[in-house]
């Protein structure tokens, strides 16, 4: 026998052994993992959805245009992706175990990327996430707003307009590109206010070795088209009419450039004192806007602090750590309100400052950025 | 007129070589241990004594099976090409990873149908055994070492049974360093690795002790 038979016959028989196996395998999947039609009762009747049965809640939602924020990309990690399911979720996963408090176990809330959708559900979610949509826009402006930190302003395409609560965040897609193999998703503030429905504008700070910073700095260019969802998150002004102290440190801005243009614009006359904390007036930003608007409103007072000054910056303003200051500039917090956004750890410090000032721990709210 | 026969399971003496292939592939030649087979999930998954045991379970079944299968495939497909001059010995490597893939995809799907319950106690450690050497490296030994049918089964359970160990007395040593002092530059995965070394010389004492 030649050597081209053997070569032939050794090909075909790898290739039949697993050609027979994926053909096993495909009808396996056609009966075995088909779990039918399966109808999910979203917020007890407020929208039915008949859905194929076999795939994990959080994509079959996807799939319907409903997103739950999940940050891990449904690798069962983050835990962003909690659904309350009333009906038809089974048993608790063990890959779910390590993410769920009692509490969570307690009040039927799940890991909704580790819960197959087996059979008819009825779900519940956050009202707003039904708002949740899919957007595309093209990049109108990429700014420096200092050495590290950039702003990002889109013009929406599809939908041309949003809708959001100041406060709100959107998950901003960065593609596949050299050095990271897949798409993610990082959640960044919505800085702009609502009134300006047809743009989002966002303040990325850059991660070292972040993926989606990465590709915002090194990448992305204006005329660019990128793609988010949202809005998301329960991070936005009570409904009363306390006395406010906000306090925020690098991109932490975002939320609070957004808020005090929209309380300008809606005419909301609540008094707050804004604390913003950076090392350097390098690290500063948006200042001017800031301290014009601080004239301008006789309710809104800026307080931009540095806690290293360097001699060539010629700082006459407020110096020391962003709690130092809030601990000088605070007396009786008993009566007013916290808002916070930063890093883990300037939030941490800001709530036990607060607290030493006699705030209730429960008038504190706050959006760590991780 | 002399043929070489070789042993049929009917031969005298049979359970006593099923048994000396069962201890020597769970403790002599302990797949983990002896091999340093599949240390990945022995690695990732021994924090826990409960997932240890889970995904030992699923190594013990599916080595159990895929051994079975191959051992088949291999003797009663592969062996008989080899008159017509077909590589057996390079095709087996790349069929048995086509039929371990396979079984394991399978496995998944069947259990996930029949039982939630056995699902998330084995059924969630099945995809990663997919890419996992040893099980891989069980079924290369066996055809290595000549045996067939009931032979290969056991020899698939014993080298499974062997992993399990391993990795439930690693979980059982990683369950109590919790509450012990490791300098910061061993902990997680260089504490474990020491301690799998000093667990792999304990069973060099097994060695010698039979020989398939």
């Amino acid at each position: 026998m030649t050597e081209l038979w053997v070569i032939l016959i050794s090909a075909g028989l790898v290739l039949g052994i697993s050609a027979a196996f994926a053909a096993l395998l495909l009808v396996a999947e056609r009966y075995l993992a088909n779990y039918g039609q399966c109808v999910i009762d979203v917020n007890r009747g407020s929208r039915r959805l008949e859905v194929r049965g076999g795939e994990t809640l959080l994509s079959t939602l996807m799939g319907r245009q409903i997103f739950i924020p999940s940050a891990c990309g449904g690798k069962g990690t983050c835990a962003y992706c909690k659904v309350k399911v009333l009906e038809g979720a089974g048993t608790v996963a063990p890959t779910e175990q390590p993410l769920l408090t009692a509490e969570d176990v307690a009040n039927n809330v799940r890991i909704s990327c580790q819960v197959k959708v087996r059979n008819d559900m009825a779900i519940e979610i956050p009202g707003n996430l039904l708002n949740v949509k899919q957007y595309t826009g093209a990049v109108e402006r990429i700014r420096d707003l200092t050495h590290d930190i950039k702003e990002l302003r889109i013009k929406l395409t599809d939908p041309p307009t949003i809708e959001f609560v100041p406060g709100q965040y959107v998950q901003l897609m960065a593609p596949a590109y050299k050095g990271s193999p897949e798409a993610v998703y990082r959640a960044y503030s919505i800085a702009s206010p609502p009134h300006d429905a047809g743009y989002v504008e966002l303040i990325i700070r850059r991660v070292p070795g972040g993926t989606c910073t990465t590709w915002v700095f090194e990448h992305l260019a204006e005329g660019d088209e990128v793609s988010f969802n949202g809005p998301y998150g329960e991070f936005r002004l009570s409904g009363t009419d306390a006395e406010m102290v906000w306090i925020a440190g690098g991109s932490g801005m975002a939320p609070f450039w957004s808020i005090v243009r929209h309380m300008k614009q809606a005419q909301i006359a609540r008094k707050c004192t804004y604390f913003f904390g950076a090392v350097r007036k390098g690290d500063l930003f948006f200042t001017d806007e800031l301290r014009q608007l601080d004239r301008e409103l006789d309710w809104f007072t800026f307080v931009p602090a540095l806690s290293a000054p360097a001699e060539s910056d010629q700082w006459d303003g407020a110096t020391g750590l962003i709690t130092e200051v809030v601990g000088k500039g605070v007396s009786d917090a008993a009566a007013k309100e916290g808002y916070l956004c930063g890093s883990g750890g300037m939030i941490d410090a800001a709530v036990k400052t607060l607290k030493g000032k006699g705030m209730p721990e429960e008038k504190i709210y706050y959006d760590k950025f991780t | 007129m002399i043929l070489a026969q070789p042993p049929t399971e009917l031969q005298p003496g049979f359970a006593a070589t099923l048994l000396v292939i069962l201890v020597s592939a769970t403790f002599t030649e302990n797949i983990l241990l002896t091999r340093f087979l599949g240390m990945c999930p022995f690695l990732s998954i021994s924090r826990q004594l409960k997932s240890a045991v889970g995904m030992g379970l699923a190594v013990v079944f599916v080595t159990t099976c895929t051994c079975f299968l191959n051992a088949t495939l291999y003797w009663y497909v592969l062996e008989p090409l080899k008159a017509y001059h077909i590589p057996a010995e390079s095709l087996k490597l790349i069929l048995f990873i086509v039929v371990i893939a396979a079984f394991v995809q399978l496995m998944e799907m069947l259990i996930e149908r029949i039982s939630i319950g056995l699902y998330f106690a084995l059924g969630i450690f099945l995809p990663l055994i997919t890419v996992n050497c040893a099980i891989l490296g069980a079924s290369l030994f066996m055809i290595n070492k000549d045996l067939h049918g009931l032979s290969a089964l056991v020899y698939g359970f014993g080298a499974g049974l062997g992993w399990m160990i391993a990795i439930v007395l690693m979980a059982g040593i990683r369950q109590r360093l919790k509450r012990s002092k490791v300098p910061a530059a061993l902990e997680g995965p260089g504490i474990t690795l020491i301690i799998a070394g000093i667990m792999a010389m304990a069973f060099v004492i097994f060695q010698g002790m039979i020989k398939l």
